[in-house]
């Protein structure tokens, strides 16, 4: 849902200050601002799954008992136990307590604890979704880079076109259209089928058999961003004076672009496609329900259906911070590899 | 002459010339064409169809019709027309866009603006809270809010709403900083402009072209987004839409019974919307920013 599409707008004000013995100082800081700021913003994550899935639904022993007869006795028994006769900021406290150790409560549904479920759910997730945005990343900026290079042109034009319109394809219809499609080609769902022979060969090929359909759908949705960013990243280069440079050196034109333009342009692409984790994400959420892989997606998906409220918020915390993490990482990683980022 | 009328003859003009450029832009062009078209299209629908045919008791078709002379896109699992379902889900695929952009372009323009025009920890804490919302997966959230809020249009588009509109508001603050960094601005605050002016004359009739083209791009990913959201069953299960209708076939088996004329139409519905809005924000994108001239 975070439109690709918009004009970057740069959250960093560069300024170039080149205060040399300072250097590592503010470097220091820089980390310690950017891992405060990511700990804030874990906090609020656990703070607004609290209040979205505790406060505003209300009395969590109405939901879990409807159905049932259940006398005054038991239900203030049970309102005891989940401590919900405490005042709100001390249920916040317990439950923050309750986080830190692991414990994410207790399913509704499959009367186990959540931890545990999204503990199992995590590797096809991280399959899935790995595998698919490594191949949509190269795919974007192979296919951004050329398309750049020869602006305006027919492979500009096609790609564009192409890329523009698989992003306007809502993730799970396009998934959809494939299953139709490719009718008895693959399996339609699962990760694994019950007839494949034991042995690892066998099964990591009967499982990459189950996996062809999702990733190609989530490779098709998202790169058309990449593509995106990087052809206008690309662009901005594009009319820099060190081009012109490299090429009245005598630089063949593939030398220039390779040696010199892109390697300043990846870097404010692979900021953006950071930035854009989240539309991972929701693809993986999408995909998975589509094709009934077990993920967390489809764990999120199963835990709609009542709803699931711990389920929920457990898939909530998780997905959310796991983007926000992975985001910091990301900042971090840049200011290794960005001379200008450092700089600044 | 009275000052106004001359400024408003000003952004008349204004207004011409980017019309004339953007005439000059076949893929915007295309697009506001067939945006009219849907539109109109949508605005007609209780006029020239009976809304009977979506009663599900009041339908006597065959169930899981392929295409033919009477059905031209088939029937659903229920005997109602395809076609019929498809072009009232166009409704509430654009009201829901339309309204939840609003809200998130109102939020988003908001909070640049302030963040923007007030320095110090304001600003600080703004930028703090859009920067979260802006790494928050905004699909995850809005399922958050969608499951604990009672089903219905009004909480699909605060789910959308709420959760879209940190890009708009990092666009806006960009361009209000570089525009309150023009000496007409100090002009206005010397000559003794509250924020209330420097904000509503100066800062926002400039900042308002660029709302207006990050306007159409974000009407096309709430579009997808509100199908998203309706195709998890999220929706309002009392209306058609074109999500709720993907719903529908899914949960009932199209796949596999390869009902492709009910999969098919409403998912073309989404592209072709969501296509015509992006083209329209790009051309008008490249008309306002000069930079990009030279480009389709």
């Amino acid at each position: 849902m975070t439109d690709a599409l918009a004009p970057a707008a740069d959250a960093h004000e560069t300024g170039p200050s080149r205060t040399g013995r300072s250097g590592a100082h503010a470097t220091l800081r820089h980390v310690a601002g950017r891992v405060g700021g990511a700990l804030l913003s874990l906090l609020l994550v656990v703070v607004l799954g609290f209040l979205l899935f505790r406060v505003v639904p209300g009395d969590p022993v109405v939901a879990m008992t409807r159905g049932r007869p259940m006398n005054a006795e038991l239900i203030a028994e049970m309102r005891a136990r989940f401590g919900l006769d405490d005042p709100l900021p001390v249920q916040f406290l317990e439950h923050l307590g309750q986080l830190v150790r692991g414990d994410l409560g207790t399913s509704y549904f499959y009367r186990r604890p959540v931890a545990e479920l999204i503990g199992e759910r995590v590797g096809p997730t991280l399959l899935l979704a790995g595998t698919s945005t490594v191949i949509a990343v190269a795919l974007g900026l192979w296919l951004g880079v050329r398309s750049a290079w020869r602006r305006a042109s027919r492979f500009d034009q096609i790609s564009t076109g192409v890329a523009l319109t698989l992003w306007a394809m809502p993730t799970f219809w396009l998934g959809l259209l494939l299953l139709v499609v490719t009718g008895d080609l693959f399996p339609s769902g699962g990760i694994r089928s019950s007839g494949t022979p034991p042995g690892l060969l066998p099964e990591i090929l009967d499982v990459a058999h189950h996996m062809v359909l999702p990733c190609l759908t989530m490779i098709a949705v998202v790169y058309a961003q990449y593509l995106l960013v990087m052809r206008s990243s690309l662009l901005e280069e594009m009319g820099a004076d060190y081009l012109i440079t490299a090429k009245a050196k005598g630089l063949r034109d593939d030398q220039v672009r390779r040696r010199h333009a892109v390697p300043n342009a990846l870097l404010p692409t692979v900021t953006q496609v950071f930035m854009h984790l989240g539309l991972v994400v929701s693809g993986a959420i999408t995909v998975e329900t589509v094709f009934s892989w077990p993920g967390l997606g489809l764990l999120t998906y199963e835990a709609l259906s009542g709803p699931d409220l711990p389920l929920l918020q457990g898939t909530f915390v998780v997905l959310a911070g796991a983007v926000i993490v992975m985001n910091l990482l990301a900042d971090l990683l840049l200011r290794v590899l960005d001379p200008r980022v450092r700089a600044s | 002459m009275s000052g106004s009328s001359i400024v408003w003859r000003r952004r008349r003009s204004a207004a011409a010339g980017v019309w004339r450029e953007f005439r000059g832009n076949r893929g915007g062009l295309v697009g506001l064409v067939v945006l009219g078209a849907v539109v109109v299209l949508a605005l007609l629908v209780p006029l020239l169809t009976d809304e009977a045919g979506l009663d599900v008791t009041r339908v006597d078709a065959p169930l899981w019709a392929p295409p033919s002379a009477e059905h031209w896109l088939g029937t659903d699992n229920t005997g109602r027309d395809v076609l019929l379902l498809t072009w009232w889900g166009t409704r509430v695929s654009l009201v829901v866009g339309l309204a939840a952009t609003v809200l998130s372009v109102g939020i988003g323009s908001l909070i640049g603006v302030l963040a923007a025009h007030f320095g110090g920890w304001a600003s600080a804490t703004l930028l703090r809270v859009t920067d979260f919302f802006l790494v928050l997966p905004s699909l995850v959230l809005a399922i958050a809010l969608s499951t604990v809020l009672p089903r219905g249009l009004g909480t699909i588009v605060l789910a959308i709403g709420v959760t879209s509109w940190p890009s708009t508001a990092l666009l806006v603050r960009a361009q209000t900083l570089t525009i309150e960094g023009r000496p007409f601005i100090e002009r206005a605050r010397a000559l003794g402009g509250g924020h209330r002016h420097v904000i509503g004359r100066h800062v926002l009739p400039a900042v308002l072209p660029l709302v207006f083209v990050n306007t159409t791009l974000t009407v096309a990913s709430a579009i997808v987004a509100e199908s998203t959201l309706s195709f998890l069953g999220l929706g309002d299960p009392t209306r058609v839409s074109w999500g709720s209708m993907l719903h529908t076939a899914t949960v009932q088996g199209a796949v596999s019974k390869g009902a492709w004329w009910f999969l098919l139409p409403p998912g073309l519905g989404v592209v072709v919307v969501v296509l015509a809005f992006t083209s329209c924000g790009r051309a008008l994108e490249t008309v306002l920013d000069p930079r990009l001239r030279g480009e389709r």
